[in-house]
C-alpha cells in the first residue's frame, strides 16, 4: 500500500484539518498543492485567453492549455490531441454527446437505410436508446429526454443482485434500431467495475452503428484506462474527480466519428467565417469548445495527471482496492447482520466505493453525526434513483476512498458508527 | 454541540402522536424525495380545534423528532394558530438551529400539517 502518512503531505487541506477524514472522493477529491499551484501560477504569472492573443502571455497560456491536451490524450491512450473535447465537467460532455447524436446523427441514420425508413413508415419498428439501472442521473436523463425528443424508446438494462449490469438483458436490448448505449464504467454507488471492452465488443457485434458513450467519471485515475482498448465512441470524465478542479470535463470522442458532427453550442473561438452564407467552423475538437474554456482549471488538470502519474495508477489501485478489502471486513465483522452493504462482495470487483445501510438508521442521522467528528461521508441517493429503487432502499451511507485514506481512516468510521448505532438505537 | 440532542433524541425514539386516525377528517401527506423522508399527517379537527393529530411515516431523526413535537405543540390548539406557525416556530421547538441542508428535514411536518388542514376529507 501507499504510505498515505506521506501522501497527506501532498494535500493542504489536512494542514487545516489535521483531524480530517475525508471519505467522499467519489464527490470531489482533495486537491494536491501542486494542482493549487498549477491554477495559481496561471491567474498570477500569465492570466490571459488561450487560442487568440499574438502577445507572449496568451502564447503561454495558449501553448499550456493545449499541452494538456496532448497530455489528456497519452493519459488515456487516445490515439492524439483532436480527440480530447474540454467541457465544464462530465455532466457536460454527456449532454453535448447526446445534443451532438441528436442533430448530426439521429435522423441521419436510418434516412440511409430504406429499409428501416419503409419499417418506421409503417409504425413497425421505432429507434432505441439503451442505459443502465446502474448510471447516475447525468447518464441517465439526457438520454431519457433524447428519446422523447426523437420518439424513441428508452431501454433501462437491469443490474443483477451483486449490481453488474445484467450482460443477457443488455444483449437482448441491442437490435439493428439502437442508436446509442450509454453505460458506466465504474458505478458511483456500488462501485462495480464493468467489463467495459467486452461489453463494447459485445454491442458493435450486434450492431456495429450504435454509438457507445461510457461515464468514467469514477474510473478516472483509479486504475489503468486505455480507450483504445475499450473502443467506445465517447467517453467522458471530470477534472475534479482526478485532484483537478470543477468546472472542467474531458470528452474523449473517436477522431473519425468527431468529424461528420456539428457544433451545437456557438459563439467565438470555433469559427472561420462567420461572414460567409453557410457558416465555415474550425475542426474538431474545437469547433465543439465554443467560448472562453477554465483555463486555469485545465492547466490545473495538467499538474494533476502528471501527479496521478508520478504515483502510478497501478500503485493507486493496489492501495485503493486493499483498503476497500479492509473497509468491508471491518464493516462486516463489527455489525453483523446489523449492516447491508450493496454492490459486489469482493474488493477486487468494485473501485474504491463502499454505500450501506446500518440497522434502519437514516444516511442522513448517520453522515451528520459523522460529520460532527470530522469524517465526511456521502448520504442520500447519490443522484441514482433508479439504482436505489432496484434495492428497495431509500438512501444509503457512501464511503469512497482515495490515496489520502488509510486503515486508521476507517478505524476512525467505524469506531464512530458503533456510537453512532448506540446513540441512536430504540432501547 | 451535536444535532442530536437529548430532547431530538428522546422524540425519536419515544414519537409521540404516532400513528394514523381512522377518523381523521383532514389528511395530508409530505415527502422530501432526495432524502427519503416521508410523513402523513392525520388530524380530527372539530369546531376548528384540532382535537387530536398524529403522524406516520419514516425518515431522519431530524423529521420524525420535528413531526412528534409540533404534533404535541398543536394538538388541542385552534387551526387558526397552526396555520400561522413559522418555521422558526418549528426550530424554536425543536431547540435549535438547522444548517440549510438539513432545514427541509426539519420543516417537512410543519409544511405537511398545513398541507393536511387545508385538505378535508
Amino acid at each position: 500500500m501507499l504510505s498515505s502518512k506521506i501522501i497527506k503531505l501532498d494535500f493542504p487541506i489536512f494542514t487545516h484539518h489535521p483531524d480530517l477524514v475525508y471519505l467522499d472522493s467519489a464527490a470531489t477529491t482533495l486537491k494536491p498543492q501542486a494542482v493549487i499551484d498549477a491554477e495559481k501560477e496561471y491567474l498570477e504569472q500569465y492570466s490571459s485567453n488561450v487560442g487568440r492573443g499574438l502577445y507572449p502571455l496568451a502564447e503561454t497560456a495558449t501553448e499550456k492549455f493545449e499541452a494538456v491536451r496532448k497530455q489528456v490524450s497519452a493519459f488515456i491512450g487516445a490515439k492524439g490531441p483532436q480527440e480530447i473535447v474540454f467541457t465544464a465537467g462530465t455532466t457536460a460532455s454527456i449532454n453535448l454527446v447526446a445534443q451532438l447524436i441528436e442533430k448530426s446523427l439521429f435522423s441521419a441514420i436510418p434516412a440511409d437505410e430504406p429499409e428501416s425508413r419503409s419499417r418506421i413508415k409503417s409504425g413497425m419498428t421505432k429507434a432505441n436508446i439503451v442505459t443502465t439501472e446502474l448510471e447516475h442521473h447525468s447518464n441517465f436523463l439526457p438520454w431519457k429526454e433524447l428519446a422523447r425528443a426523437k420518439d424513441a424508446t428508452f431501454r433501462v438494462v437491469p443490474i443483477t443482485e451483486d449490481g453488474l449490469i445484467d450482460l443477457e438483458a443488455l444483449r437482448n436490448s441491442i437490435d439493428d434500431h439502437t442508436r446509442v448505449v450509454a453505460f458506466s464504467a465504474v458505478s458511483n454507488v456500488l462501485g462495480t467495475i464493468s467489463p467495459v471492452s467486452e461489453i463494447v465488443a459485445m454491442i458493435k457485434s450486434i450492431n456495429p452503428k450504435t454509438i457507445i458513450l461510457i461515464d468514467a467519471a469514477q474510473a478516472i485515475g483509479h486504475a489503468p484506462m486505455d480507450v483504445s482498448k475499450w473502443n467506445a465512441d465517447f467517453v467522458a470524465f471530470s477534472a475534479h474527480k482526478m485532484f483537478g478542479t470543477t468546472g472542467v470535463g474531458i470528452l474523449y470522442g473517436k477522431k473519425t466519428l468527431l468529424e461528420t458532427l456539428r457544433p451545437v453550442i456557438f459563439g467565438g473561438g470555433m469559427v472561420l467565417d462567420a461572414c460567409a452564407k453557410k457558416t465555415l467552423y474550425r475542426e474538431s475538437p474545437y469547433c465543439f469548445e465554443a467560448g472562453t474554456q477554465n483555463i486555469g482549471g485545465v492547466i490545473a488538470l495538467g499538474a494533476a495527471i502528471k501527479y496521478i502519474e508520478n504515483i502510478g495508477r497501478e500503485n493507486i489501485r493496489v492501495h485503493e482496492t486493499a483498503l476497500t478489502a479492509y473497509t468491508l471486513k471491518r464493516l462486516r465483522e463489527t455489525f453483523g447482520k446489523h449492516i447491508r452493504i450493496i454492490g459486489p462482495g469482493e474488493a477486487s470487483e468494485r473501485g474504491g466505493i463502499v454505500a450501506f445501510s446500518l440497522k434502519d438508521i437514516h444516511p442522513h442521522d448517520i453522515a451528520q453525526l459523522l460529520g460532527e467528528r470530522n469524517i465526511c461521508v456521502r448520504a442520500g441517493e447519490h443522484c441514482a434513483a433508479p439504482l436505489h429503487r432496484k434495492f428497495h432502499l431509500n438512501a444509503t451511507t457512501r464511503v469512497s476512498l482515495s490515496i489520502y485514506n488509510d486503515e486508521k481512516d476507517i478505524d476512525k468510521l467505524v469506531a464512530r458508527l458503533e456510537e453512532i448505532s448506540e446513540i441512536m438505537s430504540n432501547t | 454541540m451535536s444535532l442530536y440532542q437529548d430532547l431530538i433524541l428522546d422524540h425519536y425514539r419515544n414519537p409521540r402522536n404516532h400513528g394514523t386516525l381512522k377518523k381523521a377528517t383532514h389528511r395530508a401527506a409530505g415527502s422530501n424525495p432526495l432524502c427519503g423522508d416521508t410523513l402523513q399527517m392525520d388530524i380530527i379537527v372539530k369546531n376548528d380545534i384540532i382535537k387530536d393529530v398524529k403522524f406516520s411515516g419514516s425518515g431522519c431523526a431530524i423529521s420524525q423528532a420535528s413531526a412528534s413535537l409540533l404534533t404535541e405543540a398543536v394538538k388541542k390548539k385552534p387551526i387558526k394558530e397552526a396555520l400561522s406557525m413559522e418555521p422558526k416556530d418549528v426550530l424554536e421547538l425543536l431547540n435549535m438551529g438547522l444548517s440549510p441542508n438539513r432545514l427541509k428535514c426539519g420543516l417537512l411536518s410543519l409544511e405537511t400539517l398545513k398541507s393536511a388542514l387545508r385538505h378535508k376529507r
